[in-house]
C-alpha cells in the first residue's frame, strides 16, 4: 500500500502555490541491499495534477527524481477551497490519487 | 526501358512511401524527429544513456541557450541524493520543462507538460550519481531552448 501525497496549496493574488510530497521509494535498480542483491527498480513514472477538470500540470519521471519526490508548481485561476487532485502511477502499475483544498 | 515500366516503378515507390505515411516521411526527411511524434510516450527518452540519445529522444533538433531561462542548482551538493532544482522560464508559452544530468547513468531526469494557466516554474530535487553539468531543457512556442550549470557533488547518490 502506498502512502497519501503531501500537498499544500495556498493561492496569492490570483496564482496559486502548489507543493507537493509525493510518498514513495523511488528505487533507481542500481542500489545494493544488505545480502548484497540489486535491488529492482521501482519508481513514480507518470504524475497529473488536476484542478476544474483541467490537467495543470503533467510531469514524467525516470529514476534520477529523488526519493519522495518533492514538486512545487504556481498555476492560475484557482480560488480558496477548490479542489485540487495529484494522481501518479509507477513502474509496477501502482497508483494512488490524493486531493487537497487551495487556502 | 518501356514507359509502362518506368510507370510501375513508379507505382511502387508511391505505394512503399504511402505505406510509411505522412509522419514516416517527414521523420525520414529530418524535418522532424521521431520523439516529436511520440510526445506523450517518451518512455524512451528515459533510456537514455548519453546526452545525444536523451536529446533525440526528446525530440530536439537543435536548442538555443536563452537567459530567459533561469536554473537554480546548488554549486555545491554534499547529499548527491538530494539535490535541489529550481527551472524558471519567462519565455512566453513555455510549454515543455526537461531536466538532464549530463553523468547520471540516465540522462533524463524529468519531463513536465506545462498546459497554459501554469507558469512556467518548477522546483524538484533529483538524485546526481558525480559532478556533473544539470541542464535544464525548455520548449516555448515550438523550440527549444536551454540552460546549464555545473553541480559539484561530494557524495553521489545513483
Amino acid at each position: 500500500m502506498s502512502n497519501p501525497t503531501k500537498m499544500r496549496a495556498a493561492v496569492v493574488d490570483g496564482i496559486t502555490e502548489l507543493k507537493v510530497m509525493m510518498q514513495h521509494e523511488m528505487e533507481n535498480g542500481r542500489r545494493k541491499d544488505e545480502a548484497g542483491n540489486l535491488v529492482p527498480a521501482w519508481y513514480i513514472t507518470d504524475v497529473k495534477v488536476q484542478h476544474a477538470n483541467r490537467t495543470i500540470l503533467e510531469a514524467q519521471f525516470g529514476t534520477s527524481v529523488s526519493k519522495n519526490p518533492y514538486l512545487v508548481f504556481h498555476f492560475r485561476g484557482g480560488k480558496v477551497g477548490d479542489k485540487i487532485t495529484l494522481s501518479w502511477t509507477d513502474n509496477r502499475g501502482e497508483s494512488r490519487s490524493d486531493d487537497v483544498a487551495i487556502s | 526501358m518501356h514507359k509502362s515500366e518506368v510507370d510501375l516503378e513508379r507505382r511502387k515507390a508511391l505505394k512503399a512511401g504511402g505505406g510509411i505515411g505522412l509522419l514516416g516521411l517527414l521523420v525520414a526527411a529530418g524535418l522532424i524527429r521521431p520523439g516529436i511524434a511520440s510526445a506523450a510516450s517518451n518512455r524512451a527518452a528515459f533510456e537514455a544513456k548519453t546526452m545525444d540519445e536523451a536529446l533525440n529522444a526528446l525530440g530536439v533538433v537543435i536548442s538555443e541557450n536563452s537567459l530567459a531561462i533561469q536554473l537554480g542548482a546548488p554549486e555545491v551538493a554534499e547529499n548527491g541524493a538530494v539535490v535541489p532544482i529550481t527551472v524558471e522560464s519567462t519565455l512566453s508559452r513555455t510549454e515543455q520543462i526537461c531536466i538532464l544530468v549530463n553523468k547520471n547513468p540516465t540522462i533524463l531526469a524529468a519531463n513536465f507538460l506545462v498546459p497554459e494557466g501554469t507558469e512556467g516554474f518548477i522546483t524538484t530535487r533529483i538524485r546526481m550519481a558525480e559532478t556533473s553539468s544539470v541542464i535544464a531543457l525548455v520548449k516555448a512556442n515550438g523550440k527549444f531552448y536551454r540552460a546549464s550549470r555545473e553541480v559539484k557533488v561530494t557524495a553521489g547518490g545513483c
